[in-house]
C-alpha cells in the first residue's frame, strides 16, 4: 500500500484525483456485484461467494502489509463466516450482503474513530512519551495551573455566549425578513458567512481588528469608529479579558445565519391558523412572537441552540488563526493541539478526554432521543 | 471543524412537520406568489442594520485585496475614493507567497486533490451503509444506528493522535499490525477525512434513503431485483438530489478545514487553509498578501454556495425533515 501511495504521489495532483476515485469506484461496483450475485442459488454461485469469503479480507490485509499471521486467521474467519452465512435464517447469502454493505463504513469508523478514543483515553493517563501509567497527574497538572483553569473558563464563555446571541440574532433576522419582498437577498446577505472557512473568516475579522498607533490612519474598520467617536485605537485581540468575546463575535457572525436559515423554516411552519387567532384576540405583535411563534418553534430552537453549543465547545480554527492562544484566549481544542504539538502526548490527551466528557451529556440525550424516534415508528 | 454542519440531531414529529411546511412555503415564497412589504418600518430597519453589519467585513476584505500594497497599510478601505488606487498585483504576489516547500498557487491545487476524493469515497461508502441500515433487516440494528449517530458528536480530537500514530508506524495500541503508510501525497488526509465524514454523511443519508417508498422497492423486489441491483438501479437515481446537497456539504466541510489538514498533510500536500493559518501567523501585518490569499481561498467556496444555494438549504434541514 505505502509504494502504491507512493508512486500516487509522484502523478500530478489531478491525476490523482482520478486514478483514485476510479480505483474507489470500481471497489465499491465490486462490492455491489458479490452482492447482487450473492443469494443465487446454485453450485457456482457458492463458490464464487466461498473464494470472496476468503480470499476479500486476506486480500485487504495483504495490501495493508499486515502479518502473515493475521492474513492466516482472517481466512480461517471468511471460511467461518461462509458456513454461517450458508445456514443463515434468510437463507444462503442473506450474511453476506448484509456485511457487503456494512463493512467499509463499520470497519473504518472502528480502527479510525471507536478505537482510537479508547487509545486516547488511556494516554490521558500515561506520561509524555506514553511508556508509564501516572494516574491522573495530567487531570491534576490542568486543573491546578491558573493558564489551564483560564482555558477552562473560556471554552464555558464560548459555549454560553455564542449559540446564545447567534440564535436571538438569527430569530430575529428571521421573523424580521419573513414573507417581505427580496426576503431571498436578505437571507443570501447574512447566510453568506457559512460559506466561508473559520480561517477566511478569522482574516477577514482580524483585518475588521487591525490597529495602528494612535494619531495615524487606521486601516481596521472598528478602530477607525472607535476614532471617529474620539476614542483611543484599541488593540482588540490583546485587550484581556474582553479578548475571547471579540474572538466569539467570528464564531457568531457565521453561526447566525445557520440559526437564521432553520429557525426561517420554522417560522414559515408555524399554522396561520393560530396566528390568525392571536390577531383577532388582539394581540399587538410582540405580544404575538412571544406567546405564539417562540413556543411554536420550540423544537427547532432547542436543535439550533444545541448544534451551535458542540460547534462552540470544539472551536479551534478561529482561536488558531486569530490569536494562536496568546493574551490568554485558548480553549480546549487549540490547548489540546499546542500540547501535541510540544510532544506532551499525555496532557494532550487529557485536554481531549475533558472536551469529550464535556460533549457526552449531549450525546446522550440525543441518542436517548433518536432512541425513542426509532421505537415510535 | 468546519463553519457549516447540516442540523444532525433528532427533532421531534412536531418540529419536523413544521419545518418541512416551512421550506415548502419558502420554496414557493421563491417562486414569486405572496409579496408585501416588512411588517414595520422598525423591523425594516432592524433588517437592514443586521444585513449591513454582517456583510461589511467581506466587503472590506475584498476591496482592499484589490488595493496596492502601500494603500492597505496606510490607508483604511473606506477611503478608497479618496485613495482611489486599484491592482491586481496582490493576487499575482500571493500566488508566489508561501513557505520553502509550498506556494498558494500549489496549496490551491492541493484544495483540490484533497477534496474531491475527501467527498466522493466517504459518500460512496456511506451511502451503501445507509441502504444497509434503510432497508435490511438485522439484529441489532437499531443500536449499530444509534452508535454510528453518537459517534458524530464525539470531537474529533479524541481520535487524531492515535490515527497519526496508525499512519506514520502502523501501530494500535503500540502493537505494529500494519506496513506504515508513510508520508507520501495526500492519502493520510483523504482516510482521515473520509472517517470523520462517515458518521455524520451515513446519518443524513439514511434519513433519505429510509424516504423512498416501500412499495418501490418491494415491486422491483418482485421482479427479481437483487439488493445490488435495487441499490445501483433505484437508490442512486432516487436519492441523487440528497446525494448531491449532503456532498456540497462535505465539499465545503473538507475544504474548509483546518484541524485535520494540520495533522495529516504536512510539507508540500498542504491545503490552502493551512497555508493561509501559518502566513496570518508569521506574515500578519501582510494585509496585500492575507487579503488576496484569503479571497483565493473564499471563491471556491463561495462559488458552489451560490450557484447551489436551494441544495444547500435542502441539506441543512436534511437531518431534521425526515419520513
Amino acid at each position: 500500500m505505502s509504494d502504491f501511495f507512493r508512486w500516487l504521489s509522484t502523478l500530478n495532483p489531478w491525476l490523482e484525483i482520478i486514478v483514485i476515485v476510479g480505483i474507489f469506484l470500481a471497489v465499491v461496483g465490486l462490492i455491489l456485484f458479490f452482492i447482487e450475485i450473492a443469494p443465487r442459488p446454485g453450485r457456482m454461485y457458492t463458490i464464487i461467494r466461498l473464494v470472496a469469503c476468503v480470499v476479500g479480507p486476506v486480500l485487504v490485509l495483504f495490501l495493508l502489509q499486515s502479518w502473515i499471521e493475521a492474513m492466516i486467521a482472517a481466512a480461517v474467519l471468511g471460511l467461518l463466516f461462509f458456513f454461517l452465512d450458508k445456514r443463515a435464517r434468510d437463507g444462503a447469502g442473506s450474511l453476506f450482503q448484509l456485511v457487503g454493505f456494512l463493512t467499509p463504513a463499520i470497519a473504518l469508523l472502528a480502527v479510525g474513530l471507536i478505537v482510537p478514543t479508547i487509545q486516547t483515553t488511556i494516554q490521558a493517563f500515561m506520561n509524555s512519551r506514553g511508556t508509564e501509567f501516572i494516574g491522573f497527574d495530567n487531570f491534576a497538572w490542568i486543573f491546578t495551573q491558573p493558564a489551564n483553569v483560564r482555558i477552562i473558563i473560556n471554552t464555558i464563555v464560548w459555549v454560553l455566549v455564542a449559540p446564545v446571541v447567534s440564535t436571538i440574532a438569527g430569530l430575529a433576522y428571521a421573523y424580521f425578513i419573513d414573507k417581505s419582498r427580496g426576503e431571498r437577498y436578505y437571507k443570501i446577505l447574512v447566510f453568506m458567512p457559512m460559506a466561508i472557512s473559520f480561517v477566511g473568516a478569522s482574516i477577514i475579522w482580524r483585518f475588521m481588528y487591525a490597529v495602528r498607533p494612535a494619531g495615524s490612519n487606521q486601516i481596521g474598520f472598528l478602530n477607525q469608529i472607535i476614532v471617529w467617536f474620539g476614542g483611543q485605537p484599541l488593540n482588540f485581540l490583546a485587550a484581556e479579558p474582553w479578548n475571547t468575546l471579540f474572538l466569539i463575535v467570528v464564531l457568531i457572525w457565521i453561526q447566525t445565519g445557520f440559526a437564521m436559515v432553520i429557525l426561517s423554516a420554522a417560522i414559515k411552519g408555524v399554522p396561520t391558523e393560530q396566528l390568525e387567532a392571536a390577531e383577532l384576540d388582539g394581540t399587538n405583535a410582540w405580544q404575538k412572537f412571544i406567546n405564539v411563534v417562540v413556543p411554536g418553534i420550540r423544537p427547532a430552537l432547542i436543535v439550533v441552540l444545541t448544534t451551535i453549543s458542540i460547534a462552540s465547545l470544539k472551536v479551534f480554527d478561529i482561536v488558531r488563526t486569530m490569536t494562536a492562544g496568546a493574551n490568554n484566549t485558548s480553549v480546549l481544542a487549540n490547548e489540546m493541539y499546542t500540547q501535541f504539538r510540544s510532544f506532551e502526548a499525555g496532557r494532550s490527551a487529557a485536554f481531549a478526554v475533558i472536551l469529550f466528557i464535556l460533549v457526552l451529556p449531549i450525546v446522550v440525550y440525543n441518542a436517548v432521543q433518536l432512541k425513542k424516534q426509532r421505537e415510535v415508528r | 471543524m468546519s463553519a457549516v454542519m447540516p442540523v444532525d440531531l433528532p427533532i421531534d414529529e412536531e418540529g419536523q412537520d413544521e419545518l418541512k411546511r416551512g421550506a415548502r412555503k419558502a420554496d414557493k415564497i421563491q417562486l414569486g406568489s405572496t409579496k408585501r412589504k416588512l411588517s414595520s418600518p422598525w423591523a425594516t430597519a432592524a433588517a437592514l442594520i443586521i444585513a449591513i453589519l454582517w456583510t461589511i467585513p467581506t466587503f472590506g476584505l475584498l476591496v482592499s485585496s484589490f488595493r496596492p500594497r502601500e494603500l492597505i497599510q496606510t490607508t483604511g478601505w473606506w477611503t478608497v475614493f479618496e485613495n482611489w488606487g486599484w491592482t491586481l498585483d496582490n493576487y499575482a504576489t500571493a500566488l508566489q507567497s508561501g513557505n520553502s516547500q509550498l506556494n498558494m498557487a500549489g496549496a490551491f491545487v492541493n484544495s483540490f486533490a484533497i477534496t474531491i476524493p475527501a467527498t466522493v469515497i466517504p459518500i460512496s461508502i456511506a451511502l451503501l451503509a445507509a441502504y444497509a441500515f434503510a432497508w435490511m433487516d438485522f439484529r441489532g440494528k437499531d443500536t449499530l444506528f444509534i452508535l454510528v449517530f453518537a459517534l458524530q458528536i464525539v470531537p474529533i480530537q479524541m481520535a487524531l493522535i492515535p490515527l497519526l500514530q496508525l499512519f506514520s508506524q502502523g501501530e494500535i495500541f503500540g502493537f505494529p499490525v500494519i506496513e506504515a503508510f508513510g508520508s507520501f501525497g495526500y492519502a493520510q488526509v483523504w482516510i482521515a477525512h473520509t472517517i470523520f465524514a462517515l458518521p455524520l454523511t451515513i446519518y443524513l443519508l439514511h434519513n433519505f434513503v429510509s424516504e423512498i417508498p416501500r412499495e418501490v422497492i418491494e415491486a422491483a423486489r418482485v421482479d427479481g431485483a437483487g439488493h445490488g441491483q435495487i441499490f445501483f438501479r433505484l437508490i442512486l437515481p432516487l436519492t441523487m438530489p440528497a446525494i448531491a446537497s449532503v456532498a456540497i456539504f462535505q465539499f465545503l466541510w473538507v475544504w474548509n478545514d483546518l484541524l485535520v489538514a494540520l495533522i495529516f498533510a504536512d510539507g508540500n500536500v498542504a491545503p490552502i487553509t493551512k497555508l493561509l493559518a501559518e502566513m496570518t501567523g508569521s506574515r500578519g501585518q501582510d494585509w496585500h498578501l492575507l487579503t488576496a490569499g484569503a479571497f483565493i481561498a473564499l471563491v471556491v467556496p463561495l462559488v458552489v454556495f451560490l450557484s447551489l444555494q436551494r441544495f444547500f438549504v435542502r441539506g441543512l434541514l436534511a437531518g431534521s425533515t425526515k419520513g
